[in-house]
Formats: structure tokens, C-alpha cells, sequence
């Protein structure tokens, strides 16, 4: 007769087996938390713990994790080089509310399917992937609540734009 | 009323659709040379600081050897590489009739190891293959690219535009995304260069040494976290059609040098 393992130690398995496979063609994944999307808006968080802002900034800051500034400018005068493809992220936690921000690093394709910003917690219609990147979002969920509770501060106009429109009063 | 959706579908999808390959117009294509500071652009002009040249020059040197088991050296069937190997290089990649696929220089420089000299293939950047290559190229330099009319390249062409528009990898980035629809832009300190494969082999400073066209689109595809081909794949072959085709006329530039 077969020994019952305990849960946590079958998820251990799991998560071997998937690495073991990274090598193989196909994708084989854990599967992703669930996402709710209302609206134009993923409301509620991904994990059950609050996310953390300081790590969310090393993370939008960090070119091999976040990857975040290859792309955007934002307020973030220690960071020389910042791209220029995608808005200014400076005071967008102004703009967009959590959830509003959240949809947009989960999967912005739901928005808009020719973006070319990345979607950070999808797996859905990947090719080629390599190796080493088989079967992961390119954030755990964790480091997406990190980074949507960072952006959610970034609240300041750009210096001299005073003018700028706050749309949604602080909560 | 349906008739006139499809009419809007239709006219969306002209729209969409570039009037050039990889719709940038005939007087806005340039050289990744273009995209360098002048101090970049000095040192890729000026030979004797070069440092490429030095693959060129053992390139030349390998050219005039004649290899052990008696065949003759490349020198000893084509001559002066000035003359014969003039213009070559703006034509490839070619259609091997032998083999009924089409090969890149190197590859067609293998060919002859194998069939004219009986030797074995030199290996993928290895530095006696990129040197060959490079002395070769460098017999075109200033030529406009040419590629081939030859109807037997068109299905590997199309397949390499497919390939450049392709959504890969971890990212979902497209070739194309970078270098058609954001070159010139910045991704973080890296200006997007319109992505033309004027130079190869070339020497790039941040691998310290000389390497292949298809090194370049591995480093591009490692960017996108997509898994690059194997080096030789038809995939290779298929991107650098028509990289060519949309680089042209640009001039031959091996070797070039890049950041
Ligand atoms: C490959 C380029 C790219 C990368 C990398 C990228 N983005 Fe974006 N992002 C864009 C573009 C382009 C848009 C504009 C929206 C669109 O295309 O639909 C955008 C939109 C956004 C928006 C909405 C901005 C607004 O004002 O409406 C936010 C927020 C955002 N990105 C955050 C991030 C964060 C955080 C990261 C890193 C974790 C990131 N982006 C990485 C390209 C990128
Ligand atoms: C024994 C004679 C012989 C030797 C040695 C030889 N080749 Fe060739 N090469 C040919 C012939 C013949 C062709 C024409 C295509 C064919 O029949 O293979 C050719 C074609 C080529 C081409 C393509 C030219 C074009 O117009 O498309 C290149 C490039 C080339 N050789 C380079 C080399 C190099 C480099 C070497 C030395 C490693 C070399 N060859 C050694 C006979 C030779
Ligand atoms: C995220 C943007 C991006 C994507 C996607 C991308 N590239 Fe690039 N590519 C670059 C940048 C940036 C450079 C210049 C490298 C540097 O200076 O560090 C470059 C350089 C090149 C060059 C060299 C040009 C020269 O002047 O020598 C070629 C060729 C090229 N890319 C082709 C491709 C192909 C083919 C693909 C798809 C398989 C691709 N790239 C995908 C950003 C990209």
C-alpha cells in the first residue's frame, strides 16, 4: 500500500518536476494564482501578504529582474540611463489606482493585445521560451504585489509640472 | 452593411501593412555605424586602429595556406581574393544548388573546405572560420548589398520576415518591435540601431573580440529570453535573407565595429 505524503511535500515534487523539465520544449508550469479582472482593473492582491515598497523599487530598478527602465523613464535621478518606449512612470500611482496598476503588470495585453510591455504573471500564448525562463512568469507573484504597492506611492507630479492632473484623490 | 466592414477591415489592413520591408523608407535606412558616437565611427574607419583588421589579417594568411593532404589553398583556385572575391559578400546568403538550400558566406567557405579541399569544416566562431569570412567580406566593403534575385531564396526569405515579426520568449518581443517600429529610441543605455547586418563578422567591444552575424541575433534573441537556434540552423539562414534584403543597398562595411 502507498504511503500518503503530506501536501506541502507533493507540491515539493511538483515543483522539481517542473524543474527538471525546463529543458524540454513545451512549457510545463506550476500553475499561476488566479487573477480576478474587473473592469479595467485586477482589485485584488495576488498574494495575502502586503507588498513591500522598498523591494518593489529595487526590483522596477533592477535591469535583469524588474527590467522596468529598459523601457521607461520614471523619477528615479540615481538611474543614468532610462529608456524612452513607454509613458514616464513619474507620479503614475496618481493616475492609475492599485488595481488599475495591477492589470497592467499582470497581463496589459487584456488592454491593449499590440503592447509591448511585457506581461509580467502570464504564461498564455508563449513561444520559444528559453531554457532557463520555462515555466515562470517573469515575476512571482509576490515581487508583482512589491512592485504595484511602489508604484501606488509614486504620487509626485514631474518637477515643474504642477499643473499636472491628480485623478484620483488620495484614499 | 457587411460590405462596407469589410471594406474598413480591408482598408485596416492596408494600413497596416508597410510599403517597405520593415517599413522604413528607402532615405531613413542607416547603418548601425550611424547610431555610434564619432570617436566609434574613427576607430571603425581608421585600419591601422582597427582591431578587427587583425582577424583580416590572419584571414589573409589562412587564404594563401594550403592545407596538410595536398588540396589546394583557397588562393590556388581563386587567385587574388581582391578580384575574385570582389562583390561576393554583398550577395549572400546564396542558393547552393549542390545541396538545394540556401547558405550564408560562412557556410559556402566550409562548403569548399569540405568538397574543394577535402579538409574538415572549420568550426562556428572559431577565429580561423570568422577570419576567413571577414577577409572575404572585407573584398566587398563599400559595395552596395545585392541580394539575389534567384526565385529559389523567396519561400526562406518570407520565412525569415515571419521570424523578425514573430512575437519570443519570456518577453514577447518581436524583432521587429526594436528594430522597424522603435529604432533610434533608447532601451535603457542602448540606442536601437535599425538592426542591418552590414558589418559581420565584426568586432564588438563588449565580447572583446570578433564575432558572427548569427552571435549577434543569439545575443538579440538571449535579450528577448527566447531560446536561441543552434548555430547553422536554416532558422539563421532564413533572418539573415532577409535582414539583407531589407539592409539593402546599404554599403558592406566588414568589419565593422560595434559597442
Ligand atoms: C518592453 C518595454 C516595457 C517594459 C520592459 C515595461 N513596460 Fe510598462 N509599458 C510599456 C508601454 C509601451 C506602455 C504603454 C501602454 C501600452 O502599450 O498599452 C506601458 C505602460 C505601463 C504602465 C501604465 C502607464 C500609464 O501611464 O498608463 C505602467 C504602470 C507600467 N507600464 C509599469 C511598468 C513596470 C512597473 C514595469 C517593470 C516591472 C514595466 N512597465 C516594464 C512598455 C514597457
Ligand atoms: C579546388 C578549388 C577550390 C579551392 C581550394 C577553394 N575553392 Fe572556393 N570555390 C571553388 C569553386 C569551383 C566554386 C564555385 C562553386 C562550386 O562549384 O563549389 C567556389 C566558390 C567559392 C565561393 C563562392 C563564390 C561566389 O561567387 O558565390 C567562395 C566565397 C569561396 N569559394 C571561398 C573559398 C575559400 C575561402 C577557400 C579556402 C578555404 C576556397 N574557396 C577554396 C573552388 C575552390
Ligand atoms: C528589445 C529590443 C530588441 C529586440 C527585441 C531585438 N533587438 Fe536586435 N538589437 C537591439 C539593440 C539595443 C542592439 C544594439 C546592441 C548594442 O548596442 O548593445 C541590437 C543589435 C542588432 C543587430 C546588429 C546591428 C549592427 O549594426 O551590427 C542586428 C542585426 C539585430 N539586432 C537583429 C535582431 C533580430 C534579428 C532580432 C530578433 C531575433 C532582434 N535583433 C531583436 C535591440 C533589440
Amino acid at each position: 500500500m502507498r504511503v500518503r505524503r503530506p501536501a506541502a511535500l507533493r507540491l515539493l515534487a511538483l515543483a522539481s518536476a517542473a524543474a527538471a523539465s525546463a529543458t524540454r520544449a513545451e512549457e510545463i508550469a506550476l500553475p499561476l494564482r488566479p487573477v480576478a479582472v474587473v473592469g479595467d482593473a485586477i482589485p485584488a492582491s495576488l498574494t495575502e501578504e502586503a507588498g513591500d515598497p522598498a523591494r518593489g523599487r529595487a526590483i522596477v530598478l533592477d535591469r535583469t529582474r524588474g527590467l522596468c527602465l529598459l523601457c521607461h523613464p520614471g523619477p528615479f535621478p540615481e538611474e543614468r540611463f532610462q529608456g524612452n518606449l513607454a509613458p514616464d512612470l513619474t507620479g503614475v500611482g496618481a493616475r492609475l489606482s492599485e488595481g488599475q496598476l495591477r492589470l497592467r503588470i499582470v497581463d496589459g495585453r487584456l488592454l491593449n493585445p499590440q503592447t509591448i510591455m511585457p506581461s509580467y504573471y502570464s504564461l498564455a500564448g508563449r513561444l520559444r521560451v528559453a531554457a532557463a525562463w520555462q515555466g515562470r512568469p517573469i515575476l512571482a507573484a509576490r515581487e508583482i504585489e512589491d512592485v504595484v504597492t511602489f508604484l501606488t506611492g509614486l504620487r509626485d507630479p514631474a518637477p515643474g509640472d504642477r499643473t499636472a492632473p491628480v485623478m484620483r484623490p488620495a484614499p | 452593411m457587411i460590405r462596407s466592414a469589410v471594406l474598413v477591415l480591408a482598408g485596416l489592413i492596408l494600413a497596416a501593412e508597410p510599403a517597405f520591408p520593415g517599413g522604413i523608407a528607402p532615405s531613413d535606412k542607416r547603418s548601425g555605424l550611424a547610431e555610434m558616437g564619432p570617436e566609434l565611427q574613427a576607430m571603425q574607419r581608421d585600419d591601422t586602429a582597427h582591431p578587427g583588421m587583425l582577424w583580416v589579417q590572419d584571414g589573409a594568411d589562412l587564404w594563401a595556406r594550403a592545407p596538410t593532404g595536398g588540396a589546394p589553398a583557397c588562393s590556388g583556385c581563386h587567385g587574388e581574393a581582391r578580384a575574385s572575391m570582389r562583390g561576393v559578400a554583398a550577395r549572400y546568403p546564396a542558393w547552393d544548388a549542390r545541396n538545394g538550400r540556401p547558405i550564408d558566406l560562412q557556410d559556402r567557405i566550409n562548403l569548399c573546405r569540405r568538397t574543394h579541399q577535402h579538409v574538415e569544416p572549420l568550426a562556428y566562431e572559431s577565429a580561423d572560420l570568422l577570419g576567413l569570412t571577414a577577409f572575404v567580406a572585407t573584398q566587398s566593403r563599400g559595395m552596395p548589398i545585392a541580394p539575389p534575385e534567384d526565385p529559389r531564396l523567396a519561400p526562406a526569405r518570407r520565412e525569415g520576415r515571419a521570424l523578425f515579426e514573430a512575437r519570443m520568449g519570456q518577453l514577447g518581443l518581436s524583432c521587429a518591435i526594436c528594430h522597424d517600429d522603435h529604432w533610434g529610441r533608447h532601451l535603457g543605455a542602448a540606442a536601437i540601431p535599425q538592426g542591418h547586418p552590414t558589418g559581420y563578422p565584426l568586432y564588438r567591444l563588449e565580447w572583446q573580440g570578433m564575432g558572427s552575424l548569427q552571435r549577434r541575433l543569439r545575443n538579440c534573441m538571449s535579450g528577448m529570453r527566447a531560446e536561441p537556434y543552434p548555430f547553422g540552423a536554416p532558422d539563421y539562414i532564413a533572418l539573415e535573407l532577409y535582414l539583407a534584403e531589407r539592409a539593402a543597398p546599404l554599403p558592406v562595411e566588414t568589419p565593422a565595429l560595434r559597442p
